[in-house]
């Protein structure tokens, strides 16, 4: 008599892997990927904790004879080939024509940029989200939601972001305070303009959802639409949301630094990236650095999220997965 | 083909109506005054008297379609009589500017040929070099060349034209003193050395230009590439015995580039848009320059017109590119 094969002998060797394990193997996988988000996560921690370990104000303005003095420094490695530059190493990247500190700008207005960013990221994946899950699973309100779609992408929308900032950032600004103020405005004009991508896509995937039969056997038992929009929807258009999440960060970090550049942004006294490489574009030949900066930080940020959103789009494609 | 086309065109209609009334409105609420630069010694009944000439305050359903008879009957009216001779538009008002207080058309009719200049060749130049980088990445997929081409469209895809502008003017006018920081339009091209000239002034804003085109159009060209090089019909064109010449550049390439086509027909209201952010940083007085000095000087009849001269471009390329993939693409039916 032979034995039966224990179960024990055809035991698989590797331990089981979730979903996400692999998307995370192939996101390793995809060195663009990992050094984007390197970077991105070094700016992101440098951003936030800098200002509170760095020593230097960033608003304090010099006055009297340390105005004349402290003014206009150079970055510390001007010096290190131009000895008549006037460096300071306690101040490294130098300061600007009212002394105050550049790399405190920097630090700071890297808050505020990257804050735009994000926030204008998830209004507007939580529109196109909302809209493009609504479009596809209630067949009435299709029709009106794509047209509006279609409307919104036929606008031009550079220029009504600049008519629309001038429209109402003075009556924001009275009632939260020129910073605030400009920020919601900034936010939601960036978001209520950037959500028909996401809305196209996720459209299509939940239309294509609803013929599946895991979705006949829910509707089956009788699950609400709330439930199956939520529990059985949801999850399986988040890996195109996530994806157009990542390069949304990116559209809204160069519409804000645009809108600043073209003097459509934050008031003067607050920095970000944008204004302070358009308040330097008038002294761009004596101090180069101050515009190289700002620029330099607006596209690394940028280039390491568009390659973080490369690297997942390949990650969270199945076809592509395992290969 | 034909009846899609036509329902298109019909359907296009409200759109761009809808459209204009959404930015009518959204004007409508601007704050500030045409007459805030008119100096305070005119007395207060004259400003009124100048400002219901210019119709400001008008309700809207008088003032809109107002505009709307302006833009849609007049002026062809007065091209007509420009170009024919007909004197059909005497007597007619046109749209004016409240700005310069002359018609919004000869403005832009005179800002135009920079523009088009400018962003026009940046259009043609990015597409002469991306497609063959697009063409060659793909065919080697994972190269060194493909790899440096991916970085190099990322970056060019990264750098805002704001920052990329200021760089190339810091390093090739500010260092190397090659080629003028400032875009001059009074510049008449009637000699060798003038047209040489030209040529300097332009390369700068066309480069920045043509890279950011350039790296959208050569990844496009390349993912189309790649959808079609594993196809079956490639297979059996290196099956029966096709140089692998033929077989990429005259099969693989004609399927891939329908796409690609109706990809650069959507970026050609761009070219007349002009690139707004890369004229401000070279000075180019186009038509971007144009919508920013008016939206900052308040003059909404000129930002009414550019806002809606721009979204009528889009619609229709839009609706080209769609006939236009049709036509290349015979598996594509629209009836």
């Amino acid at each position: 008599m032979t034995e039966p094969i224990s179960m024990d002998t055809i035991e698989p060797t590797d331990p089981p892997r979730s979903q996400w394990a692999d998307v995370w193997a192939q996101f390793k996988a995809h060195r663009g990927a990992m050094w984007g988000a390197g970077i991105f996560l070094t700016i992101v921690v440098l951003v936030i904790a800098g200002p509170w370990v760095y020593w230097n104000d960033p608003q304090f303005v010099p006055t009297g004879r340390d105005f004349l003095t402290l003014r206009d420094t150079r970055p510390f490695y001007v010096g290190f080939f131009d000895s008549d530059a006037k460096t300071n190493w306690l101040y490294p990247l130098g300061t600007d024509n009212l002394g105050r500190d550049i790399l405190g700008r920097l630090l700071i207005g890297g808050r505020i940029s990257l804050a735009v960013g994000m926030a204008a990221m998830i209004l507007s994946v939580l529109l196109g989200t909302l809209i493009g899950v609504m479009a596809g699973y209630f067949k009435s309100l299709d029709g009106i939601l794509m047209r509006l779609t279609d409307l919104f992408l036929a606008l031009p929308l550079l220029p009504l972001l600049l008519v629309a900032v001038l429209l109402f950032r003075d009556r924001l600004s009275s009632s939260f305070g020129p910073e605030g103020g400009t920020f919601i405005l900034i936010v939601t004009l960036v978001g209520i303009t950037s959500w028909m991508q996401t809305a196209r896509i996720v459209r299509g995937d939940v239309l294509a959802l609803k013929e599946r039969e895991f979705i006949l056997a829910a509707r089956s038992i009788g699950t609400s639409p709330l439930k199956m929009i939520t529990r059985h929807l949801l999850p399986n258009v988040m890996s195109p949301i996530m994806v157009s999440a990542t390069l949304g960060i990116a559209t809204a970090i160069i519409t804000e630094s645009a809108l600043s550049f073209l003097g459509f942004g934050f008031p003067p006294d607050f920095p970000t990236w944008g204004k302070l490489l358009f308040d330097s574009v008038d002294r761009m030949e004596l101090y180069p650095e101050r515009v190289i900066w700002p620029g330099m930080l607006i596209s690394l940020t940028v280039l390491s999220v568009n390659y973080v959103g490369d690297g997942l789009r390949d990650a969270l494609d199945p076809r592509i997965r395992g290969r | 083909m034909l009846t899609f086309t036509i329902r298109r065109l019909i359907l296009s209609v409200p759109t761009l109506l809808f459209i204009s009334f959404v930015i009518y409105l959204l004007l409508e609420l601007a704050p500030g005054d045409p007459m805030a630069q008119v100096p305070l010694t005119v007395p207060a009944e004259v400003k009124e008297k100048m400002r219901e000439a210019l119709g400001v305050g008008q309700p809207v359903w008088i003032a809109f379609p107002k505009w709307l008879y302006q833009f849609f009957v007049v002026e062809p009216m007065y091209f007509s009589d420009a170009v024919f001779g007909t004197t059909w538009s005497e007597g007619q008002q046109r749209v004016i500017s409240w700005q310069t207080r002359s018609p919004v058309m000869d403005i832009v009719i005179q800002r135009l040929p920079q523009t088009l200049w400018v962003v026009g060749v940046a259009y043609v130049v990015a597409i002469a070099i991306a497609l063959p980088i697009g063409i060659y990445s793909a065919y080697r997929q994972y190269s060194w060349f493909d790899n440096a081409g991916t970085f190099i469209t990322m970056v060019g895809f990264s750098v805002p034209p704001f920052f990329s502008g200021v760089v190339v003017i810091v390093v090739f006018s500010v260092w190397l003193g090659w080629f003028p920081s400032i875009y001059d339009t009074t510049l008449v091209v009637d000699s060798w050395e003038s047209f040489k000239k030209q040529l300097q002034q332009m390369i700068l804003p066309v480069m920045v230009l043509a890279l950011q085109i350039t790296s959208q159009l050569s990844r496009f060209m390349r993912a189309s590439m790649l959808d079609n090089l594993n196809q079956d019909y490639v297979r059996t064109a290196r099956a029966k015995g096709l140089g692998e010449k033929t077989v990429v550049l005259v099969h693989v390439l004609r399927n891939s580039l329908i796409p690609v086509v109706t990809v650069i027909a959507l970026g050609i209201p761009a070219i007349f848009g002009g690139a707004i952010i890369t004229e401000q940083v070279f000075k180019v007085n186009g038509i971007g320059q144009l919508l920013i000095t008016a939206i900052q000087a308040n003059d909404l009849p000129m930002v009414q017109t550019l806002t809606f001269i721009f979204a009528v471009l889009i619609v229709l390329f839009n609706l080209i590119a769609d006939i236009l993939y049709g036509i290349l693409d015979p598996r594509i039916r629209y009836d």
